[in-house]
């Protein structure tokens, strides 16, 4: 099954990786030999089979609302990049004025 | 005194009879691992102190009569599974600095049993691979020849196991990554059925088939540990409402009368005539058992590899989307905006193989894909299941060679993925029904071990070992360890 660069490249932007240029035709090549695999479903018939999403037939189980988790802030805040005020810290994301 | 040539189950025995101590049985193996762990690098963390405190608090309450039924007793502990404190990475740069702040529920379990944790095994990135090579922290070598891989995902647990740098190992499995390294190093790996074991704080790939259990060198070891993990747990909400198996005290059940299923379609596939021979003489002892064996079929077996490819990526694809370079783990340098933050982080912390998972995950679920890979991968997946159903009717198990050969040497197979993908062609059919499966070595070839596949009912992993301990208390092939 081909698949077109700019095809490559949607899926690569909708799951958020850089593609390099140069990476993208060996990529390109193990991804369509990957898809070419699936065609072999193709043969089977399902027409009257239910999708199975899970092996197990669970319902959702609820709980009370009480409050479990203790407050980690700290601890969590420890693993971050980067941190300012008790806050994650990451690059501005709305433009305007500063 | 070489511990390491003791039974998981004998040095408990040797604990509680105040023979040594937990701290001599600890310190040996921290020993083993400075020796004998650079030769194949089955260790991406050794929590050398923590095991000794934790080996000092055992053997003071040994001394004070109130010790914990597994008291004592090290443990290897694959780099999933996040433990408080110490870094837990699954084998990727993107959790290179991860230091868990909680711990998961295997650990939490069988620490609460008095289990020394001696340090986090090294495993392929995000639990993707069959070789052990996608590592960010490098390839991990089989101990019985170095110049071939462990298998994956669970290498260094199956490494370090082979290696008695560790008596035992918890390791995961979503197509195969337990079952497959105990083939490849000669050891005993169980996967339980789905939900047995708590996933809570072991780190996901794909949630609808990733479950958690052990490699060890016998089914009996391997019973003491997964029952001692297993049980419901409120914290993971695909946990199975259910007492603990009783799978220590029903070991020596004996399998006289029972009947063993081998899968026409499996059976059927061109294979070395070495892995049949090995086969059919583990049929023979299981005959000898009293056992019966007739042929099933699975007839929609051979859509597993596909079905797995599409359903494995596509849950990775979403649950690999928390990595973000925001909250935890690797970010680039010099992030421009935020999204040059999230391209380039989740460029440079994914190795090549889980990038191509996500990708493929991400195709296969995008508008206009869905129905066509997505939707038609769980039909299929259904086929499967109802043609294990149907087997179980007129079977106790079915069995199978583990792996479709012996291992193979590093490199061999990592620049044709398919190639790598056909490692788990016998393993992963038991994953995507769920049902619960186990390696137990019955041959060798060329001085590398093999090992054959048992696939039980849900819920019948019990039965499972049964079959495995029958025949290696007929058999010597798991009792063979490399030399290193």
């Amino acid at each position: 099954m081909a698949l077109s660069d700019q095809e490559l490249k949607e899926i690569a932007y909708l799951a958020r990786i850089n593609v390099s240029e140069d990476s993208l035709s060996s990529l390109k090549k193990e991804l369509e030999d990957i898809l070419d695999l699936f065609q072999q479903l193709n043969e089977a018939d399902t027409s009257e089979v239910n999708a199975m999403s899970h092996p197990l037939d669970l319902s959702q189980p609820t709980r009370k609302d009480e409050v479990t988790e203790e407050n980690l802030r700290e601890e969590l805040l420890k693993n971050a990049p980067s941190v300012k005020s008790g806050l994650f810290l990451v690059p501005k994301v709305i433009d305007g004025e500063n | 005194m070489d511990f390491h040539k003791l039974s998981l189950v004998e040095q408990l025995e040797g604990l509680k009879k105040g023979d040594f101590t937990s701290t001599e049985l600890t310190t040996h193996y921290l020993k083993r691992i400075s020796s004998f762990d650079e030769q194949i690098n089955s260790f991406i963390t050794v929590t050398e102190e923590q095991a000794l405190s934790q080996a000092k608090a055992a053997d003071e309450r040994y001394k004070n009569k109130n010790n914990l039924p597994l008291d004592g007793l090290p443990i290897a502990h694959k780099d999933i599974f996040c433990t408080k404190g110490v870094l837990t990475t699954c084998g990727s740069k993107m959790l290179s600095n991860f230091e868990a702040p909680y711990s998961s529920t295997v650990y939490d379990k069988l620490d609460k049993e008095g289990m020394v944790m001696l340090g986090k095994t090294n495993m392929d990135e995000f639990a993707m691979g069959s070789s052990n090579e996608t590592s960010y922290f490098g390839p991990v070598k089989n101990p019985w020849n170095t110049e071939y891989v462990p298998g994956g995902s669970s290498g260094g647990s199956a490494s370090c196991v082979s290696a008695e740098l560790a008596p035992i190992a918890t390791a995961t499995d979503t197509g195969g990554s337990i079952r497959q390294p105990a083939s490849l190093c000669g050891l005993t790996g169980i996967k339980p059925t789905y939900g047995r074991v708590s996933r809570y704080g072991m780190i996901a790939f794909a949630s609808s088939l990733d479950q958690g259990g052990v490699v060890a060198r016998s089914a009996e070891d391997a019973a003491l540990i997964l029952e001692a993990m297993s049980g419901h747990d409120p914290k993971d909400s695909t946990s199975l409402k259910l007492e603990k198996p009783n799978l220590v005290k029903d070991l020596d059940t004996p399998i006289k009368g029972k009947k063993i299923g081998l899968p026409k379609e499996f059976f059927e596939k061109e294979m070395p005539s070495y892995v049949e021979k090995s086969i059919e003489e583990a049929i023979e002892v299981y005959k000898n058992l009293g056992a019966e064996v007739v042929e099933v079929s699975l007839s929609n077996i051979n859509l597993s590899l596909p079905i797995y490819y599409i359903i494995a990526p596509a849950e990775c694809s979403a649950n690999l989307s928390r990595y973000d370079g925001v909250r935890y783990g690797y970010r680039c340098e010099d992030p421009k905006d935020i999204e040059d933050l999230f391209m380039r982080t989740r460029e440079e912390g994914f190795g090549a193989e889980v990038k191509r998972r996500i990708l493929i995950g991400t195709y296969a679920l995008s508008a206009g894909y869905y129905d066509a890979y997505y939707l038609k991968a769980q039909k299929c997946r259904q086929l499967v299941a109802n043609d294990f159903s149907e087997a179980f009717k007129s079977v106790d198990v079915i069995l199978s060679p583990t792996t479709p050969g012996t291992s193979f040497k590093s490199g061999e197979k990592t620049s044709d993925p398919i190639e790598m993908y056909l490692q788990d062609i016998f393993t992963i059919p038991a994953n995507l029904a769920g049902l619960p499966g186990l390696s137990i070595p019955c041959g060798e070839h060329e001085g590398l071990p093999l090992g054959m596949q048992l696939v039980g009912n849900s819920l019948e992993e019990s039965k499972l070992l049964q079959f495995a301990y029958s025949y290696q208390s007929n058999t010597n092939w798991h009792k063979k360890m490399p030399n290193i």
